[in-house]
């Protein structure tokens, strides 16, 4: 039998979803035995080249660029988790949520306190950029998600467990310790 | 402005308890409470700016900043939007040329909105600088608002004035009383004294059995035996103890304290007096909403007359032993403050916000005295249960609920206003007295109790079936129940949350979103499943009533009007995020120059 085949990404998040997934240590050695990876960071492999059964999501959608890779994630992986806050609530991205895009653009280009050179006042538009979102969204907000993972960043131990759970389709083990967040 | 800042707080006794107060008179005095007042207030009291602050940006009716020369607080409220609210508002930003949350350029005129203010029976109404207008339409706001610009007095723009005492010298306001129904209790023969009379004659516990016999419930909106609050209060044996009268009357679709205020208030302060000499207490303290202010000076001077008639002060009714006195404290905007224990912080001069019990309040309450909350409809009840015994009242109304219950009645009818009915009357026969008809729903208990539809119009309205604290809001067959009904409730929970649990402050706008994703055409059966689950864990998720019962307005047109919501839905398939890219990007691109590529 083919082994399960694994894809991540981080959206708009900081990378500390797939810190943590690092954080398992010397498990990723039985993790590479269990599991193959496809398009993510831990491998660099950029574009999807087969289907995928599980797919790991960092972060929510703050632009176009997220929305299709999210959608492409969707289409090429039977499961799909949210990782971490970011994913699952738009986490510290979200902040700027409530405050009028444009008004958070003016604050990043034109009016914050580390903004000098932007003497011409030049807006980003070039049509090779993502388009901002009006609010950062959540992953189920924009496709189905199947499964969550809380955290910011979930705890080695649950994306662990998780993974584990998902590729032998035995029940996920949830002791307190990993799912306890003070 | 520091002279009279000084002046406020030196008249408060510098007491912090007091922040309320000074607050609201500083407001008067100055139009609202700057950066710089806050300071000073928080330096002659001794206490943070943050304590200050903490309470100037709880309550709808501070105001950090000015809102206009002449202050517009449009009610908001389900009804008000039924009798033409929408139009109303448009007629007020045109004629003041400014948008509601803001102030004409020239600093004149400040529109805001406000939850329900108490007049469901003769909206679409509004205060006006504290003073209430009814009734509105388009032309008589042409006519307010003219007379804004030309410096008219606020008290000049009011034309006639309402039935009964609304009339009086000291009220004067254009309120209708709208008593429709008279019934054996309360809207009955009265003259002040003769419950308290019969009181004094008894030791303080028969008085407190005699109100036991009676079966009185709260009628507030929790029902508790009052007589038995009083014992657990008495109990406590504290050298100092109070008795609050909860006049918040917060919850939409109620004014029935408002016609107990305006025309039985010798009353309330007697039942107020009987339950000090019960429970021990000496102070009493009724707690006004803010949008009653127009009632103020009225209530003080019938204070005033209890005095000097002795059904008040030292030596009431010349005995020796017992002396009780009331004073009015006025809220600031907040129905969370008809919470009780929220009612008691707000009272200390803090932030409304609920406590943890227990302890209950009956054991800690006002400043850490045993103290007794009850409604002020409970404490009229109170009275006459003194004057004509316990049976005679246990005869009237239905087995568990003794008793007559005065409702508000309003929305789609011919003739909203109070009705005193026995408890044990069936919905339907209320919806007779009203002359309504056509009617899809009834919304029983306000937001925070239960949407019920004709197959329920024979039920009861009392503790057995369906409590209520008295509102009955009626909808019409045309109503959208979904996108008007339910829509308004939440925003009404959204505002008023005071914030401290995460459900509570988080959950009904969840809510609201799932529920305009299904009326954009983008529910699937989940998010029916989603509204249930995620509602029915507001009442284990939370610290207070309202919290508790935010999610209702959804859960229970869920049960009874399902089909409205699976009519919404999508069937053709199990999910849909209602996501559009499109639209997403619109703001963004437009404000940079770009043309949406996607
Ligand atoms: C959010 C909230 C608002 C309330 N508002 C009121 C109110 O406006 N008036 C009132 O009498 N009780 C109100 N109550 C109920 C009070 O907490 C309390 O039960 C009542 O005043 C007790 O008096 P009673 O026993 O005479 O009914 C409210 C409760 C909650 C949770
Ligand atoms: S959840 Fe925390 S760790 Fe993960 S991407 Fe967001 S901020 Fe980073
Ligand atoms: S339930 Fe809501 S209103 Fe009540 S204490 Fe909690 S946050 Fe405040």
């Amino acid at each position: 039998m083919s082994k399960p085949v694994v894809a991540t990404t981080s959206l708009a998040g900081c990378f500390g979803c797939h810190m943590s997934l690092l954080d398992i240590d010397e498990r990723i050695l039985d993790l590479i035995e269990l599991v193959e990876f496809n398009k993510s960071p831990i491998d660099d492999i950029k574009v999807f080249t087969k289907q995928c059964d599980i797919g790991l999501i960092e972060g929510g959608c703050c632009n176009s660029e997220n929305v299709e890779v999210l959608r492409a994630f969707r289409k090429q992986c039977k499961i799909l988790v949210s990782l971490g806050e970011c994913a699952i609530m738009g986490g510290l991205p979200a902040l700027r949520n409530g405050i009028p895009i444009k008004e958070c653009i003016d604050e990043a280009y034109l009016n914050g306190p580390t903004v000098s050179e932007n003497t011409e006042k030049i807006l980003p538009n070039d049509d090779e950029l993502p388009m901002l979102l009006d609010k950062v969204y959540p992953c189920h907000e924009v496709v189905k998600i199947d499964y969550y993972l809380p955290g910011c960043p979930p705890r080695a131990d649950l994306i662990w467990n998780a993974l584990i759970a998902l590729v032998t389709g035995d029940e996920m083990e949830l002791p307190y310790e990993v799912v306890k967040f003070d | 402005m520091r002279n009279t800042v000084q002046k406020i707080v030196q008249k408060a006794g510098n007491d912090r308890g007091r922040l309320m107060d000074i607050l609201l008179e500083i407001q008067a005095e100055l139009g609202y409470v700057s950066g710089e007042v806050t300071d000073q207030l928080a330096e002659e009291l001794g206490i943070s700016r943050v304590d200050v602050e903490q309470t100037l940006s709880f309550y709808h009716f501070f105001r950090q900043e000015p809102r206009g020369e002449y202050t517009v607080y449009l009610n908001n409220s389900l009804v008000a939007n039924m009798m033409g609210r929408v139009e109303v508002a448009a007629a007020f930003e045109k004629e003041a040329g400014c948008k509601f949350g803001s102030v004409t350029e020239d600093g004149r005129i400040g529109l805001f909105e406000t939850a329900d203010i108490g007049m469901n029976d003769q909206e679409p109404a509004a205060l006006i600088n504290g003073k209430v207008f009814t009734n509105l339409t388009p032309l008589v706001v042409r006519e307010l608002v003219s007379g804004m610009r030309n410096g008219k007095k606020v008290e000049d723009m009011i034309r006639n004035y309402g039935d009964g005492k609304n009339g009086s010298d000291l009220v004067r306001a254009m309120v209708h009383n709208n008593i429709k129904q008279k019934g054996s209790v309360l809207f009955s023969a009265y003259s002040p004294g003769e419950g308290l009379t019969k009181a004094l004659q008894m030791s303080p516990e028969k008085v407190i059995s005699e109100v036991k016999d009676s079966y009185l419930r709260g009628r507030g909106g929790a029902g508790f035996p009052t007589g038995l609050k009083w014992e657990f209060c008495r109990r406590a044996n504290k050298e100092v103890s109070y008795v609050f009268c909860n006049a918040d009357e917060g919850e939409p679709g109620t004014f029935k304290e408002r016609v107990l205020l305006t025309e039985y208030p010798h009353l309330i302060f007697e039942g107020m007096a009987i339950s000090g000499y019960a429970i021990g207490a000496k102070h009493g303290v009724l707690y006004l909403r803010n949008e009653y202010d127009y009632l103020k000076a009225y209530l003080e001077s019938v204070l005033e007359e209890m005095h000097e008639k002795k059904l008040l002060g030292d030596r009431i009714l010349d005995t020796e032993e017992f002396g009780f006195d009331i004073r009015i404290q006025m809220g600031a905007g907040a129905y969370v403050c008809g919470e009780e224990s929220a009612l008691l912080e707000s009272s200390e001069g803090k932030r409304g916000e609920p406590r943890n019990r227990p302890p209950f309040p009956v054991e800690k309450g006002y400043m850490d005295h045993p103290t007794i909350i009850n409604n002020a409809e409970t404490l009229c009840n109170v009275v006459k249960i003194l004057k004509n015994g316990s049976e005679w009242y246990t005869m009237l109304g239905s087995q568990e609920s003794a008793g007559t219950k005065l409702i508000s009645v309003s929305g789609d009818c011919k003739y909203p206003g109070v009705y005193e009915v026995e408890w044990g009357i069936r919905v339907k026969d209320i919806l007779d007295l009203a002359g309504a008809s056509n009617i899809q729903a009834v919304q029983v208990g306000g937001p925070s109790a239960e949407c019920i539809g004709p197959a329920d119009f024979n039920r009861t309205i009392s503790f057995e079936d369906l409590p209520t604290g008295g509102s009955f809001i009626i909808i019409g067959n045309k109503r959208d129940l979904i996108g008007d009904v339910v829509t308004n409730f939440l925003d009404f929970f959204i505002e008023e949350s005071c914030g401290s649990c995460t459900v509570c402050r988080t959950m009904p706008t969840i809510l609201k979103n799932k529920i305009a994703k299904i009326l954009t055409g983008h529910g699937v059966q989940q998010d029916l499943e989603d509204l249930q689950d995620w509602g029915s864990k507001m009442k284990m998720a939370n610290r207070c009533g309202l919290g508790q019962t935010a999610a209702n307005p959804v859960l229970s047109t869920l049960k009874n009007f399902r089909e409205k919501y699976e009519g919404l839905i999508r069937k053709d398939v199990d999910f849909d995020s209602g996501f559009d890219l499109a639209s997403a990007v619109v703001d963004s691109c437009e404000h940079v120059g770009r043309t949406p590529n996607l």
